[in-house]
């Protein structure tokens, strides 16, 4: 944990992407998500930190309406995508998610080759209009997730039969294959040997360029060296969120400080 | 810290077994070896039922048939002269009879066999289902008229019941139906070469034949109205099925409603068949004036009672794709039915195509409900090609099968026992189809 060395970046004022405001999630009486506003900007990388149980994957899942499949979940309070409410009654969940993208904490790769699978996304948003320009995208798409090299002789072979960090990699080549604006990743690397891990973090970097990351992790030596902006949750609360290299060197609250020097988890 | 710990435990072999280890041993063997004999009664039981249907049944797909000349004498067969079928029709069977005994009689004689029996016991011998089908022959190629043409006929059931060893001349002596004289000219027939017993691929298609013609009788119109009414089922239940399942199970909010809609179905495949028999009776036969004994209210029935089976095997494959697919689609951005349709249904489909064909297996063999609206009426006559063929008396193979158990002749025990057979050679054969396709979308994965 001595490895906290922060990237400099300059820090600019740049446009907010998602905004979410008295954000509170219940699963039938579990209150799991208290109070949060968050602001997520535009070509930023923001990492959601905390304990386990805490409620990353949940705020997550608010972003692009996953929590709607949750029968028993009810989200309230108000989250924006470019300032138009994402809740109203006239926005459609498949719009929007085609916009805010995601890669869950497990790898569910569909059952199908691995070029079906980078290519389902692209298909079904008619976003190449010939079979060329689908190759081009799946394989621009799988370069990126850093995975390519492994997969480039056997595309009919199925995303099922590849290793768990093959499969989370994949699964990571589908969701940038529709170029969403937002990706939200829950604990991308987790299944990820440090190679891989680094080429992810390389990919997150890159796709900060163009457009807004939110990852979920619990290595903090990744939310260091990745995001940003830094949100840390405790129990279903927003303790602090600020300048990444704020919280790690001069956090606010002392559980934040307590958290990220290994004292609670 | 204590006691216990610090005592060191004794050093034990790994060669040698402990009495922990051989209790759990000896309690695997016995429960293998209660699975492997459990395993063993099942296709004994198996077996024993095919041994009997077996040695029942294939002799109906035998038949004998005597081979004769007849002279088709014009005087009696077309007194018109004009070979106009229209009016050749005016002859009956009564006509052709006394033709057909005629030219056997004399082909015994020519063959120069000896006997001691009248020309009715004579005529007996042969089918009462060879004049009619002599009549239809000639009806449909009246140009035979004046010709005299080789003939091979049925012959009764108790002769060809003789050939087959289920009639005997001790049991001739107390039948009525049949002497012991007829069975010596029979086999005098047979070592002569004009009577023979062989394949008889009538068995498969000719229609029913009245309780006195055993030997004419067939599976014809039972097998096309089971493919009928079959038809119907695939047609109706398995659409009807699947999207009720996709509906209940992907859609529908989770609430008391669809509480009640899911124990309900349940119970409806729960419901005794000869309830939808009943209840078909009353809705497509009195109510919506469906006719009686055809196929598709058979199929209607059938469709009501395979239902269930459909939903819930279908629901069942469909809960089995694991969640993680769902949200995968749906975070790529694919609408609700896309990702039923492009990732869950696909997977479910094995599933679904097993309960699907589990469920028309139980309707091919289903009787009751069939008896209640009608099928069980004696057709002669082959429905016409769907869809009008539909709505045609026709009747069913397991209606057959109780049909013919239930008439006086022995010789319909053999034929119910071949009905059997053709009816477990379609199940097997779908069973077949199911496994088949199966495997066929699993590769695609
Ligand atoms: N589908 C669900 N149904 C009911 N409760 C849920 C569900 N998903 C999460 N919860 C509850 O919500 C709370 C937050 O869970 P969440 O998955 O967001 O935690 P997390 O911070 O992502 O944890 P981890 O780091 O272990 O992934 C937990 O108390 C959990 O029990
Ligand atoms: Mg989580």
């Amino acid at each position: 944990m001595n490895d906290m060395r922060v990237t400099e970046r300059t820090v600019t004022d740049k446009e907010i992407k998602m905004k979410a405001r008295k954000v509170q999630v219940f699963y039938g009486d579990n209150h799991a998500i208290k109070d949060v506003d968050v602001d997520i900007e535009d070509k930023t990388v923001t990492a959601f930190i905390g304990p386990s149980g805490c409620g990353k994957s949940t705020f997550l899942r608010c972003l692009n309406r996953m929590n709607d499949t949750i029968d028993i979940c009810r989200v309230e309070g108000d989250i924006q995508l470019d300032g138009e409410d994402i809740y109203d009654p006239k926005v459609d969940p498949v719009q929007l998610r085609a916009k805010v993208g995601m890669v869950f904490q497990k790898p569910n790769p569909f059952p199908k080759s691995i070029y079906d699978n980078v290519a389902y996304g692209p298909r079904i948003h008619g976003l190449a209009r010939s079979k060329s320009e689908l190759d081009e995208i799946v394989e621009k798409s799988l370069r990126r997730a850093a995975i390519w090299d492994e997969v480039k002789d056997r595309l009919d072979a199925p995303g099922t039969g590849l290793s768990g960090g093959q499969q989370q990699r994949l699964c990571i080549a589908r969701a940038v294959a529709t170029s969403p604006e937002v990706l939200l990743m829950d604990e991308p690397c987790s299944a990820l040997d440090p190679i891989a891990t680094a080429q992810v973090e390389e990919l997150i970097d890159e796709l900060r360029e163009r457009f807004s990351v939110v990852i979920v992790t619990h290595s903090m030596q990744q939310a260091a060296r990745v995001s940003q902006k830094t949100a840390f949750f405790h129990l279903g609360n927003l303790v602090e969120f600020g300048e990444t290299s704020k919280i790690f060197t001069n956090p606010d609250d002392p559980r934040t400080e307590s958290y990220i020097t290994g004292r609670i988890g | 810290m204590t006691d216990a710990t610090a005592s060191q435990p004794p050093v034990r072999s790994l060669f040698a077994e402990d009495a922990r280890t051989r209790r759990r041993n000896r309690a695997e063997a016995r429960f293998r070896a209660y699975g492997f004999a459990a395993v063993v009664i099942g296709i004994l039981a198996l077996i024993m039922l095919l041994i009997s249907i077996l040695s029942n049944g294939l002799s109906s797909f035998r038949q004998t048939y005597v081979t004769f000349p007849v002279d088709l004498a014009e005087a009696r067969l077309d007194p018109q002269g004009n070979r106009n079928p229209e009016e050749m029709a005016a002859v009956t069977t009564f006509g052709y009879l006394p033709v057909m005994a005629m030219a056997f009689i004399e082909h015994v004689e020519a063959l120069g066999i000896e006997h001691d029996l009248s020309p009715q016991e004579m005529a007996a011998m042969i089918s009462g289902e060879a004049p009619a089908q002599l009549r239809a022959m000639v009806l449909e190629n009246p140009s035979l008229v004046g010709q005299t043409v080789t003939l091979e006929m049925l012959v009764n059931g108790r002769i060809d019941g003789y050939f087959k060893g289920r009639v005997t001349m001790a049991s001739a002596e107390r039948d009525n139906n049949v002497t012991p004289g007829q069975l010596v000219l029979a086999q005098a027939l047979a070592d002569a070469g004009a009577m023979e017993t062989r394949f008889n691929w009538s068995f498969v298609t000719a229609p029913d034949a009245s309780g006195q013609r055993p030997e004419a009788a067939g599976l014809g119109v039972a097998i096309i109205g089971s493919f009928y009414m079959m038809l119907v089922v695939l047609a109706l239940a398995l659409p009807i099925g699947v999207a009720a399942s996709i509906y209940l199970e992907e859609f529908a909010p989770k609430n008391r409603l669809t509480d009640i809609i899911e124990v309900n179905i349940s119970n409806l495949a729960a419901v005794p068949s000869i309830v939808f028999g009943i209840l078909g009776l009353a809705i497509f036969i009195n109510f919506a004036g469906l006719p009686q004994s055809a196929p598709i209210v058979g199929g209607l029935v059938l469709t009501l009672m395979t239902l269930p089976t459909i939903i819930i095997a279908t629901r069942a494959s469909l809960r089995a794709v694991p969640p993680s697919i769902r949200e995968a689609a749906l975070g790529v951005g694919a609408s609700k039915m896309q990702s039923v349709f492009h990732h869950v249904l696909p997977l479910a489909a094995p599933g679904i195509l097993t309960g699907t064909i589990i469920g028309l297996a139980q309707a091919l063999g289903e009787t009751a409900p069939l008896l209640l609206i009608g099928m069980v009426a004696f057709v002669r006559e082959y429905p016409a090609a769907p869809l009008d063929g539909l709505f045609d008396p026709a009747s069913a193979l397991p209606v057959q099968v109780y049909n013919w158990t239930q008439r006086s002749d022995p010789a319909f025990v053999e034929r119910a026992s071949g009905a059997i057979i053709v009816l477990l050679v379609f199940l097997v054969f779908m069973n077949a189809l199911a496994i088949l396709l199966r495997r066929r979308f699993e590769r695609r994965w």
